[in-house]
C-alpha cells in the first residue's frame, strides 16, 4: 500500500534546515503556518463582508436617509451621507463574493484542511509544500486585488456575485462594469489557481501519505469531508476559470461568446451571436458545487466535533461517507435550478428539478445521523459543540426550503426575491460560518497552544445564533411577498411599504449580530497571547492530531509517526477504562474492531 | 472626528470585554475553578442545556410571532391567473410538509442537547450504527419527494407548455435599462419581426420592427400592460441591453428577458384590476399600507417634504434580474379589464405605421 510508503523519507525532515523569519512566518512551506495564514487571511477579509453587509441593510431598512458612517466609509459614494444606489450594488456584489469565496472557501477549507489532512492522517506535512506555500500566497495576492478593486474610480464590481453579462461585459452598462470588473475577474482568476494547486495537494496528500494502518475507512469524517471537497473542486473550478477567461474576451477582445444583439445608450454593439444563457450554465456548473465546497468541510468539522463532544462515535460512518459521496456526485448535476426561468427549454428544468429533489435525501440523512449522535451521549457543551449544534439547527431550517427552491413550479414566483437570501443564508452562509467557528474554537488549542475563553465562546454563540434567525427567518416572509432581492431601495413600491418595518427588525438583529463578533475577535486575537496554555489533548479525542507535540514542530512528530490500530470513533467503548480510546491505541487482545 | 469617535467606542468595548473575562476568571476561580482551563464544567453542560431548550422555544416563538404577524405578506391566496392556485397549493403543501419536519427536528435535536448534557461519571452509549434507522430516513424522505416532484413536474409542464391551440393573443414584452414597453400583435395577431439592429431612434422606431415586414404594420406599442381578463396571453420576451426579468407576482409568472433571444411565458388573467380591489384581501392589504404612508408622511411634512400619495393597488411588473443602477426602479403597470373595454383601449393606441416620423 501506499498510505506509509514515504513514512521513511521523511521521518528526519525536521531537523535539517534552520529556519529564519522569513521562512518560518512568511513564506512557511508548513502546513501549520500554512493554516494559520489562511486563517488570518479569511478572517481580515470576513470583517470587511460583514461590515458591508451591515451597510447595506442600513440602506434598505432606512432608505436614502443621510448616514454619518455611510459619510465617513463610502466617501463620495454617499454624498451627503447618503448611500447611492451603484454603491449599495457594489456591495452587495462584493460582499456575496467575499463570503462564499474568501471567507468560505479559503478561509474554512484552506484552514481546516492544511491543518488537519496531515495531523489527522499520520503525516509530515503536505505531499508538497511548496505548492502549498504558493497556493496561500495566490489567494492572498487574490485578496489584495479584491480589496484594491474596492477603490477604483467608477466603483468596484456590482453585477451581483453571478456577474451574468451583458450587465457584466459592458462598461456602459454600469460603472462598476469598467476597471472594477477587470480587477474582479483578474482576483478570482488568481483565487481559482490557488484553489487548485490547494485541492490538488490535499487530494494527493489523502491518498499517498496516510501513516501505518490508516485505511481509508478508519479516516476521520473531517479527512473525508475535504477529500471529497477538493475533489468537487478539481472538477467544477476549471468551468469557472474558463467563463471568466471567455468573459474576459468579450470585454477586451471583442468575441461575442455570451453577447449578442444589443442597443445600449444608443448604439448597436457589434456582438452577435453569443449566448448570455451559455455563461450562466458554465457559472453554475461551478456555483452549485461550489455551495457543496462551502458546506462539505463544515459538515466535516461538525461530525467530528459532536463525535468527541458527544463521548460516542458518529451514527452511521459509512452511511456519512455515502453521503459525502452521494452529495458531491449530485451536485454537478442540479445546477439548472438556478436557471428554471432563465429562457433555457423547459424540459430541462424538468431534470434539475428532479436531480435537485433527490439531493435532499442524502442531506436528510446527514441530519438525522447526526441527531442521533447526540442522543444518549454524554454532551460536552464547549463552545465548539454549541456551533455544531446551531450547524444541525440552520442547515435544517435552511434546507428545508431548498425543497421550495428547487421545485420549478414554485420557483416561478421566489426566484430572485429574499426567499432566496433566506435559504442561502441559512443553509450555506451561516451553517459554514457556524462550521468554521465550531472548527476554530475546537482546533485553536492545536494551532496556537492556549485556549479561547469559553465564556466569551458562549456569548458569541448564544447572541450569533438569536440574531441569525432573527435577520435570515423574516426574510422568508419578505420574499414569498415577491420582494426582490438587489433592490436599493423598495420606496417606489408602495405595494411593498408594509414590508418596510420588518426590514428595520432584521437590519437591528443584523447590526448586534454584527457588533457581537467583536467579543470573538477579541478572543481570538488576545488569546493568542494571553490565552490559558493548553494541555495535551484538552477535548480527550481520539484522532491523531492530539498526540503530536503542542509545540508545533516541522515534521508534525518527534521520531516516528504513530500507527493507527483502529476507527477514529472510539469514544465510550465497552472494555475500556478511559470514554475514548485513542486511533493510535492497539486492539486489546479479543477486542474487535467495529465496521471494517 | 467620525474616525476618532469610532476608534474611542471601539477602545470602550475592547476594554469592557477585557473586564468581563476577569469576572468571568473570578467568579471560576470561587467555584473551584476549571480542571481544564476553557473545557466545559458540569455546570456549563448544564446552564447551556436549558439555553438549548430555551433557544427551541425562541425558534417556535420567532415562527409564531411571524405567522401571527407577518402572514397576510406571502402570496399563497388571491392569484390573478388561472395556473396560480395550482402554484399556491403546491407551495402550501410544501410549507405544511417544511414546518411539521421543521417542528419535529428542531425539537428532536435540542432536547438532545439539553436532555443528554454531559454529568462527569455518565457513561455514553456505544451506539454507531443501525441500519434499519438508516433505511427508514433514507426512505421516507424519498416517498415525500417522489410525491412532491410528480405534483410539482406535472404542474411545470401545465404551466410552461403553450397551447396554441387556445388561440392566446401575443404580446411582446420588451426589456430595457430602466423601463418596459409591451407590444402588441393587432389585428393578424402576429408579431412582426424585429432586431435591436433595425432600431432607429429618429424615426421613433424604438423597439427595432422591420418596417418592410406586413406583420408589424399593425403592431401596437405600448407602455402600460393590458391584459383582457379570461384570454390566454403568450408573451414573447426580449431585452435590448443587459438581462432583465419579467416578474408579475400575483399573476405568479416570471421569466428573464435575454438579448439576442426571444423568451415565453404564457398565462389567463382570471381577475380584473377592479375585482382584486374589491377582494377583502387586497381591502385590508391596501388600508394597513396607507396607514404606513399616513404615518411616514407625517415624518415627511415636518421635514417639510410633501405627504405622500394615497396608495390603490393596481397589477405590477416588475425588474427581477439585477441590470443596473436603476433596477429597483424598472416596472409597467398592468392593468387587467374585461375584453370589451381591452379592444376599446387598444383601438386608442397607435399602431406602429402611424407611430414613425417621417
Ligand atoms: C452578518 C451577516 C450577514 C448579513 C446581515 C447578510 C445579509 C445579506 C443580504 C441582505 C443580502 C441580499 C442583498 C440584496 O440582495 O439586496 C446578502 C447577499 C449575499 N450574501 Fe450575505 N449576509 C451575511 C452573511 C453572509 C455569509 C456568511 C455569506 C456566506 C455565504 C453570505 C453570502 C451572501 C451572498 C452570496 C449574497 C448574494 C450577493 C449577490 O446578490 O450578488 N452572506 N447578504
Ligand atoms: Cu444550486
Ligand atoms: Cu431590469
Amino acid at each position: 500500500m501506499s498510505a506509509h510508503a514515504d513514512t521513511h523519507a521523511h521521518d528526519d525532515h525536521g531537523h535539517h534546515h534552520k529556519e529564519t523569519f522569513v521562512t518560518k512566518y512568511i513564506f512557511s512551506q508548513d502546513h501549520k503556518m500554512i493554516a494559520k495564514q489562511y486563517l488570518v487571511t479569511g478572517t481580515i477579509m470576513g470583517v470587511i463582508g460583514v461590515i458591508m453587509s451591515l451597510l447595506f441593510r442600513m440602506q434598505i431598512a432606512w432608505p436614502e436617509q443621510p448616514n454619518v458612517i455611510f459619510e465617513a466609509l463610502l466617501g463620495k459614494w454617499a454624498p451627503e451621507g447618503v448611500m447611492d444606489a451603484d454603491i449599495y450594488l457594489a456591495l452587495v456584489t462584493i460582499h456575496g463574493t467575499i463570503m462564499v469565496f474568501f471567507v468560505l472557501t479559503a478561509g474554512l477549507s484552506g484552514t481546516f484542511s492544511n491543518l488537519l489532512i496531515p495531523l489527522q492522517i499520520g503525516a509530515r506535512d503536505m505531499a508538497s509544500g511548496f505548492l502549498n506555500m504558493v497556493s496561500y500566497w495566490l489567494f492572498f495576492l487574490s485578496s489584495v486585488v479584491m480589496v484594491i478593486s474596492l477603490f477604483v474610480s467608477a466603483g468596484p464590481a456590482a453585477a451581483g456575485w453571478t456577474i451574468y453579462p451583458p450587465l457584466s461585459a459592458l462598461p456602459m452598462a454600469q460603472g462598476g462594469s469598467g476597471t472594477g470588473m477587470t480587477l474582479w475577474l483578474v482576483s478570482m482568476a488568481i483565487f481559482i489557481a490557488s484553489s487548485l494547486l490547494g485541492s490538488l495537494n490535499y487530494i494527493v496528500t489523502v491518498l499517498n501519505l496516510r501513516t501505518k494502518g490508516m485505511s481509508m475507512t478508519r479516516l476521520p469524517l473531517t479527512i473525508w469531508a475535504f477529500f471529497i471537497t477538493a475533489v468537487i473542486g478539481v472538477i467544477s473550478f476549471p468551468v469557472l476559470l474558463s467563463a471568466a477567461l471567455l468573459l474576459i474576451m468579450d470585454r477586451s477582445f471583442g468575441t461575442s461568446f455570451f453577447l449578442s444583439d444589443i442597443f445600449i445608450q444608443g448604439e448597436v454593439l457589434h456582438y452577435q451571436g453569443g449566448s448570455p444563457v451559455l455563461f450562466e450554465h458554465l457559472f453554475w456548473f461551478l456555483g452549485h458545487p461550489e455551495v457543496y465546497i462551502v458546506i462539505l468541510p463544515a459538515m466535516g468539522l461538525v461530525s467530528e466535533i459532536m463525535a468527541t463532544n458527544s463521548r460516542k462515535p458518529i451514527f452511521g460512518y459509512r452511511a456519512m461517507i455515502a453521503s459525502i459521496l452521494a452529495i458531491a456526485f449530485l451536485s454537478t448535476i442540479v445546477w439548472g435550478h438556478h436557471m428554471f426561468v432563465s429562457g433555457m427549454n423547459p424540459f430541462l428544468g424538468s431534470v434539475f428539478t428532479f436531480t435537485t429533489l433527490l439531493i435532499a435525501i442524502p442531506s436528510a440523512v446527514k441530519a438525522f445521523n447526526w441527531i442521533t449522535t447526540i442522543w444518549k451521549g454524554n454532551l460536552q457543551m464547549n463552545p465548539a459543540m454549541l456551533f455544531s449544534i446551531g450547524f444541525v439547527s440552520t442547515f435544517i431550517t435552511g434546507g428545508l426550503t431548498g425543497i421550495i427552491l428547487g421545485d420549478s413550479a414554485l420557483d416561478i414566483n421566489v426566484h430572485d426575491t429574499y426567499f432566496v437570501v433566506a435559504h442561502f443564508h441559512l443553509v450555506m452562509g451561516i451553517s459554514a460560518l457556524y462550521g468554521m467557528f465550531a472548527g476554530i474554537y475546537h482546533w485553536y488549542p492545536r494551532m496556537y497552544g492556549r485556549m479561547l475563553n469559553k465564556n466569551l465562546g458562549y456569548i458569541h454563540f448564544w447572541v450569533t445564533a438569536v440574531c441569525a434567525y432573527g435577520v435570515f427567518f423574516p426574510m422568508h416572509f419578505i420574499g414569498m411577498a415577491g420582494l426582490p432581492r438587489r433592490y436599493y431601495t423598495n420606496s417606489n413600491f408602495p405595494l411593498f411599504d408594509d414590508v418596510s418595518n420588518v426590514n428595520v427588525i432584521i437590519t437591528i438583529f443584523a447590526l448586534i449580530g454584527g457588533a457581537v463578533q467583536i467579543v470573538y475577535l477579541y478572543n481570538f486575537f488576545v488569546s493568542i497571547y494571553y490565552g490559558k496554555k493548553t494541555v495535551q489533548n484538552p477535548w480527550r479525542s481520539t484522532t491523531l492530531e492530539w498526540t503530536a507535540p503542542i509545540k508545533h514542530i516541522h515534521g508534525n512528530w518527534e521520531g516516528e509517526i504513530p500507527h493507527v490500530y483502529r476507527w477514529s470513533y472510539d469514544y465510550s467503548k465497552p472494555g475500556h477504562d478511559e470514554d475514548f480510546v485513542p486511533q493510535n491505541v492497539p486492539l486489546k487482545e479479543g477486542e474487535e474492531e467495529l465496521q471494517h | 472626528m467620525t474616525a476618532l469617535l469610532t476608534i474611542i467606542v471601539l477602545v470602550f468595548i475592547l476594554i469592557a470585554i477585557w473586564q468581563m473575562v476577569k469576572i468571568f476568571d473570578l467568579a471560576q476561580a470561587k467555584s473551584g475553578g476549571d480542571e481544564i482551563p476553557g473545557v466545559a464544567t458540569d455546570k456549563d453542560n448544564s446552564l447551556n442545556g436549558y439555553l438549548m431548550m430555551g433557544f427551541l422555544a425562541f425558534i417556535y416563538v420567532i415562527t409564531i410571532v411571524s405567522c401571527v404577524k407577518w402572514g397576510d405578506l406571502p402570496l399563497l391566496s388571491n392569484s390573478a391567473s388561472e395556473h396560480g392556485p395550482t402554484i399556491d397549493n403546491l407551495m402550501i403543501i410544501s410549507l405544511v410538509i417544511i414546518f411539521f419536519v421543521q417542528t419535529v427536528t428542531q425539537f428532536l435535536l435540542h432536547y438532545f442537547a439539553f436532555k443528554y448534557k454531559g454529568e462527569k461519571g455518565k457513561q455514553a452509549l456505544f451506539f454507531a450504527d443501525n441500519n434499519k434507522l438508516e433505511a427508514i430516513w433514507t426512505i421516507i424522505p424519498v416517498i415525500v419527494l417522489a410525491g412532491l416532484i410528480i405534483y410539482g413536474l406535472n404542474t411545470w409542464i401545465n404551466i410552461m407548455g403553450v397551447d396554441e391551440s387556445d388561440d392566446p393573443i401575443v404580446i411582446e414584452l420588451y426589456a430595457q435599462q430602466f423601463n418596459w414597453k409591451a407590444r402588441y400583435a393587432g389585428a393578424d395577431n402576429t408579431l412582426g419581426k424585429a432586431n435591436v439592429r433595425l432600431i432607429d431612434i429618429d424615426r421613433a422606431n424604438i423597439l427595432g420592427l422591420d418596417e418592410a415586414d406586413p406583420n408589424a404594420q399593425d403592431d401596437i406599442i405600448t407602455t402600460e400592460l393590458h391584459l383582457p381578463k379570461g384570454r390566454p396571453v403568450l408573451f414573447k420576451m426580449r431585452s435590448q441591453d443587459v438581462l432583465h426579468s419579467a416578474y408579475m407576482p400575483h399573476f405568479r409568472a416570471q421569466m428573464n428577458c435575454v438579448p439576442g433571444m426571444i423568451t415565453q411565458f404564457g398565462f389567463t388573467p382570471t381577475k380584473t384590476t377592479a375585482e382584486m380591489r374589491a377582494t377583502q384581501q387586497m381591502k385590508d392589504k391596501v388600508a394597513n399600507i396607507n396607514e404606513i404612508r399616513v404615518e411616514n408622511s407625517k415624518e415627511l411634512i415636518a421635514k417639510g417634504e410633501e405627504a405622500l400619495e394615497r396608495y390603490e393597488f393596481d397589477y405590477v411588473l416588475i425588474c427581477n434580474k439585477i441590470c443596473g443602477k436603476s433596477h429597483y426602479n424598472m416596472q409597467m403597470k398592468i392593468v387587467v379589464e374585461e375584453e370589451e373595454e381591452f379592444n376599446a383601449w387598444l383601438k386608442e393606441q397607435k399602431e406602429f405605421k402611424n407611430s414613425l416620423i417621417n
